[in-house]
């Protein structure tokens, strides 16, 4: 059963060998002449100021919350969507209940100003 | 047996990354022809006829360069980054389909690497989520303003047009049942492209594509005049190289998957017939393959055009179009779709 997955595998391999040996000739050739300016990290031409791992607005935090609330939704609507057709119509009306639910709980993040960005 | 098949995975895993990577170098040289003749200028045209060995040229250049790591950058998640990246990238290829089988001497050789994968759709949505931490870690560890602010905005954008490239395949789904990209591409046989079934369904693929793949009008991630290059700002050498190689890729397999999943993939409507081809034998594989590459760039040629035609979002936009537009026409899309099937294909 696992053999069918083999490709997938070899072709991981495959990439992960590929990337590593582009990174490792980028480390290889080329010149080494490195200054302190060159080293430092770039800001427009000046002096950088303080590190860049500062505290970022929560407003990306929240959407990651939300993607993943959602993205379960569209997973789970993934087998149901394969097996439609066996289903029928006791398949649709569940899950356009399920819908409903899941667009109410949505509706209540947009008026609550979750993904307002200004 | 099993050697021989392992042989076979391993040879064809090879050859179709060659095919990307040639295809990725003629890609940027048609992204900068095109857009040269859209802005009536030349376009590379110094190396070889046409500037066709331009990408080469680059590619020598890229690796002979010297390999520049901010001191404040974190060095081996900085290397880290373009690895996942192209990794990634070349993974996905991995399930695409790009014709149906071909025998030879007795050996019936599917075309593509596990074209019969039954999860191939969730490969492809997992292998989406993980290309995130390839751009996330490149913005993070470099350490500087602008990597991590490209790299924020461009997890935030790709994950939450996830959802609605997500729920734009459900349509497809429920038509073909099946997870199986050859079994969704058989479906579609003799003209009953996806397209025609679900159009909607196929532009919310192509927009939320265009926003995963970081490129214009969603290429906030790079946006020139605010934030330098954005996640690839501190990046040099070959290891820029392998970054712009994996969005080029990415942009590939985006439109190989648009083929396989809306126009029919391998699909030549009637002509087999009519020349009365047989399944296997290599006139029709060649062009199965032929058919499904050019449906392929015929979109990578649209990617391009709308690159160079839009100007890009404004951040608030594109969260807006993502988020309440996108979202809920998808979901729409869904209910539609489920009531066309209950009454019309029962």
């Amino acid at each position: 059963m696992l053999v069918h997955y083999l490709p997938l595998i070899i072709m991981i391999a495959i990439g992960a060998i590929f990337g590593l040996t582009n990174i490792i000739m980028a480390e290889i050739l080329g010149p080494k002449r490195s200054t302190r300016a060159k080293l430092s990290t770039y800001e427009s031409g000046m002096e950088p100021v303080k590190s860049a791992r500062e505290r970022f607005t929560v407003k990306f935090y929240l959407v990651a919350m939300m993607f993943i609330l959602f993205d379960i939704e569209v997973v789970f609507m993934y087998p149901w969507a394969v097996q439609f057709k066996s289903l029928g119509m006791y398949g649709f009306t569940a899950m356009i209940l399920f819908m409903v639910l899941l667009f109410s709980g949505y509706l209540y993040v947009v008026k609550k100003g979750a993904l307002k960005w200004d | 047996m099993e050697w021989t098949k392992l042989l076979i995975w391993v040879a064809k895993g090879a050859i179709l990354v060659n095919a990307m990577l040639v295809s990725a170098a003629y890609m940027v040289l048609a992204e900068r022809k095109i857009a040269a003749w859209m802005q009536n200028r030349v376009g590379p045209n110094r190396v070889g006829p046409w500037g066709l060995f331009q990408s080469f040229a680059d590619v020598i250049k890229l690796n002979l360069k010297e390999d520049i790591v901010p001191a404040a950058a974190h060095y081996q998640f900085h290397a880290l980054a373009p690895i996942i990246a192209i990794g990634v990238a070349i993974t996905l290829y991995a399930v695409i389909p790009f014709g149906d089988y071909v025998i030879i001497g007795g050996h019936t050789i599917q075309l593509g690497m596990a074209p019969n994968m039954n999860i191939a759709l969730l490969v492809i949505l997992a292998m989406t989520s993980v290309a995130v931490y390839g751009i996330t870690l490149a913005g993070w560890s470099s350490n500087s303003k602008y990597s991590l602010l490209g790299g924020l905005r461009s997890a935030a954008q790709m994950i939450s047009y996830e959802l609605s490239m997500g729920l734009s395949v459900v349509g497809v789904l429920m038509l073909s049942s099946s997870l199986n990209l050859s079994t969704i591409i058989r479906s579609q046989a003799d003209l009953q492209w996806n397209l025609f079934y679900q159009p909607i369904g196929f532009l919310l693929f192509f927009i939320s594509s265009l926003a995963e793949l970081n490129r214009a009008p969603f290429d906030l991630p790079e946006a020139e005049p605010e934030l330098v290059g954005g996640y690839h700002t501190e990046y040099t050498g070959m290891k820029f190289g392998t970054l712009y190689l994996a969005e080029y890729a990415n942009i590939l397999s985006a439109s190989a998957l648009m083929t396989a999943l809306f126009l029919g993939g391998w699909d030549v409507p009637f002509l087999p017939k009519l020349l009365g081809l047989q399944p296997g034998s290599i006139e029709l594989a060649l062009l199965q393959v032929g058919s499904f590459l050019t449906k392929s760039f015929a979109l990578v040629f649209v990617v391009i055009w709308v690159r160079w035609s839009l100007p890009r979002f404004r951040y608030d936009q594109l969260m807006t179009l993502g988020w309440k537009i996108l979202l809920p026409i998808a979901m729409a899309n869904i209910a539609l779709t489920g009531i066309g099937i209950l009454l019309f294909k029962h």
